[in-house]
């Protein structure tokens, strides 16, 4: 593996919020291309993990390098990496007052200074891509759940990135509309994008993931290719946590 | 074990519901509402018989002063200082120029929506306002110059407000953002501003402006009365704005600041494309609210000098042939107002349809 290209890498971070340190020498080194899946209990740190990675929270000491870059407190650096970084939310956060092509359209056409109509075209295809193409012109709100967080997906491919960020993407859906959105990141994965993905679904860490994370309390405390992971965990509080989500 | 079959969906069972029963249910359900029911009645039975003969059945619309007959109100008092109300001392020769602006006004105001694209509506929002400024004024394309001194009426009325709302509009959008600012200095000076000139009454601030203004320009520039009163109008309703806006921005969930920020947009692309049209959507009521009372306070400009509706009725009172119709012109200017202002708040209402509908 040690000759596929770096794609991120984190040494030692730490951060606090206020006196609370919330994250504790987390270090995580992922390669392009790979799969990473992070579990742990709620409040252990995995959003604020992935959340510095795209410069959305700071952090107070150690490294993250993306792609190459150093990941600093300078705005042009912040917005080449986020240029490179796609993010989906646990509540899909589309922009309400705009169509749902339109949300598609903000980031090419004002980031990345595309032409407009070369905008539409990716978007469209990104749309038919995610199955919606047909609710182009609909407004968020007028979609279910589901549809919403296929257009959220569809929204960062837009500006073709390098890496994509989940934060428990299916958390907020009802049951019946997991699927759709899993299925989507299944093709997504199978495509060779670099992907990190926090969520509890262990069907989709199996199928997946080339490494599962597990953190707790700010710490990263174990990490394995899923089957090993879910058989044969090492750590006492990996083997709680796993019979606490498997016990329902 | 046991099956279900599927049910049909049956219609909404219907009431009767006639005017008898609205009644009964509304104005008459029991004792103390029939009391309060017939009270209401009796207090509208005697209002308004008696407001209708004044104003219209018994009173006088043509003629000359020393004919009235009538005992309702005198209207040929209004007819007469018409013009005045209106225009102020501003040529009477020269009416058509402000009457071509309040035409533009409100082909703008309802058309504004047909105009198709961004450029040619951001160009319309920056030449209207000279248009109508020389227009006014005059001065340039052979248009005789008309001085600020001869504004007046309700055309100096609207125009205040106008100035006051349009003007105060983008400075009150910047405070709101430097008031949620991370920068302290910024912040700081944002909340100042907004404190103290929420905590003054306007006339101060007229008055502040007229006295203090010129000692800033005292190099023998001759500072416009009618410029000062602009100025301060202007600040004063910003500092209102900037708090209207601010509790629209804090209606927006993090949410959209994350997913724009995530999207690599710049701080003000977020603001302007993704997070001010959503505060401002609801904050357009109270925007409205806002403006209907800079609206109505904009008379206090006659304390400092400037001849609006109501300084212009004062003023037409003590013309020593027009003495005692003090009446007529105070309900003149008081339906001249109710207009304007529910105008205005029907205007806001049509927008909010708009939006919801939309969305
Ligand atoms: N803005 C904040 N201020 C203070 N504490 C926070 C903030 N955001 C998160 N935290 C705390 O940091 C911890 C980690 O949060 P988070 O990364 O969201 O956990 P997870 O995503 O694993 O549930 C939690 O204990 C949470 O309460
Ligand atoms: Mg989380």
């Amino acid at each position: 593996m040690s000759d596929q290209e770096v794609m991120i890498t984190m040494k030692d971070v730490n951060k606090w919020y206020g006196d609370f340190h919330v994250l504790k020498d987390v270090n995580l080194n992922i390669k392009k291309g790979e799969k990473v899946v992070i579990c742990g209990p709620s409040g252990s740190g995995k959003s604020t993990t992935i959340r510095c990675l795209n410069h959305l929270e700071k952090f107070q000491e150690g490294s993250i390098n993306i792609n190459g870059t150093e990941l600093i407190e300078d705005v042009k650096v912040v917005r080449h990496i986020r240029s490179q970084v796609g993010m989906v939310f646990q509540h899909f956060n589309l922009f309400p007052h705009l169509s749902v092509l339109e949300n598609l359209l903000i980031a090419p056409t004002w980031v990345h200074k595309k032409p407009r109509k070369e905008a539409i075209e990716t978007a469209m295809y990104y749309l038919e891509r995610v199955k919606i193409a047909e609710q182009a012109h609909k407004y968020p709100n007028q979609l279910s759940g589901g549809q919403q967080q296929r257009v959220a997906i569809a929204r960062c491919l837009c500006i073709n990135p390098e890496i994509m960020l989940f934060d428990e993407p299916t958390s907020a859906l009802d049951p019946e509309m997991v699927s759709e959105v899993l299925d989507v990141m299944v093709e997504l994965a199978d495509e060779g994008i670099t992907m990190i993905c926090v969520t509890h679904e262990m069907g989709f860490a199996k199928k997946v993931a080339d490494r599962v994370v597990f953190m707790d309390a700010g710490q990263v405390i174990e990490e394995n290719e899923p089957n090993e992971f879910f058989d044969n965990p090492q750590s006492d509080r990996l083997k709680l946590f796993l019979e606490q989500i498997l016990s329902h | 074990m046991a099956t279900y079959t599927m049910k049909e969906a049956k219609p909404a069972p219907t009431t009767n519901k006639g005017v008898v029963f609205w009644l009964r249910e509304n104005l008459f359900p029991d004792v103390k509402n029939t009391l309060l029911t017939l009270a209401g009645l009796y207090i509208l039975y005697a209002i308004i018989p008696p407001l209708l003969n004044w104003m219209i059945f018994d009173a006088t619309w043509t003629g000359s002063k020393d004919e009235v007959v009538n005992s309702g109100a005198r209207w040929i008092f209004i007819v007469e200082k018409f013009d005045q109300f209106m225009y102020g001392f501003y040529p009477e020769a020269l009416h058509w120029r402000p009457n071509l602006v309040g035409i533009l006004s409100l082909v703008l105001i309802f058309g504004f929506k047909y105009i198709g694209s961004v450029k040619l509506k951001i160009a319309t929002i920056i030449l209207f306002p000279i248009i109508c400024f020389v227009l006014i004024s005059g001065g340039w394309f052979g248009l005789e110059v008309v001085e600020t001194e001869k504004w007046g009426g309700l055309m100096l009325t609207i125009l205040v407000a106008a100035v006051g709302i349009v003007a105060s509009f983008p400075i009150g959008v910047v405070l709101a953002l430097g008031r949620q600012s991370n920068m302290p200095i910024l912040r700081t000076l944002c909340i100042g501003f907004i404190e103290f000139v929420r905590g003054v009454p306007l006339i101060t601030i007229l008055f502040m402006a007229s006295v203090l203004l010129p000692l800033f320009f005292h190099d023998g520039i001759e500072f416009n009365k009618l410029l000062r009163a602009l100025i301060g109008i202007t600040l004063f309703q910003a500092a209102y704005i900037a708090e209207v806006i601010r509790g629209g921005l804090q209606a927006i969930p993090k949410g959209q600041y994350e997913a724009s920020e995530a999207l690599g947009l710049t701080y003000w692309q977020g603001m302007i494309l993704i997070i001010l049209p959503q505060a401002l959507k609801i904050s357009i009521p109270n925007l409205v609210g806002s403006f209907i009372s800079l609206f109505k306070d904009t008379t206090l400009v006659l304390i400092i000098g400037l001849f609006d509706i109501l300084a212009m009725v004062t003023l037409t009172n003590s013309d020593t042939n027009w003495l005692g119709y003090e009446v007529e012109g105070y309900v003149f200017v008081t339906l001249i107002y109710w207009v304007c202002c529910f105008s205005m708040s029907q205007y806001s209402k049509s927008i909010e349809r708009k939006f919801n509908t939309e969305h």
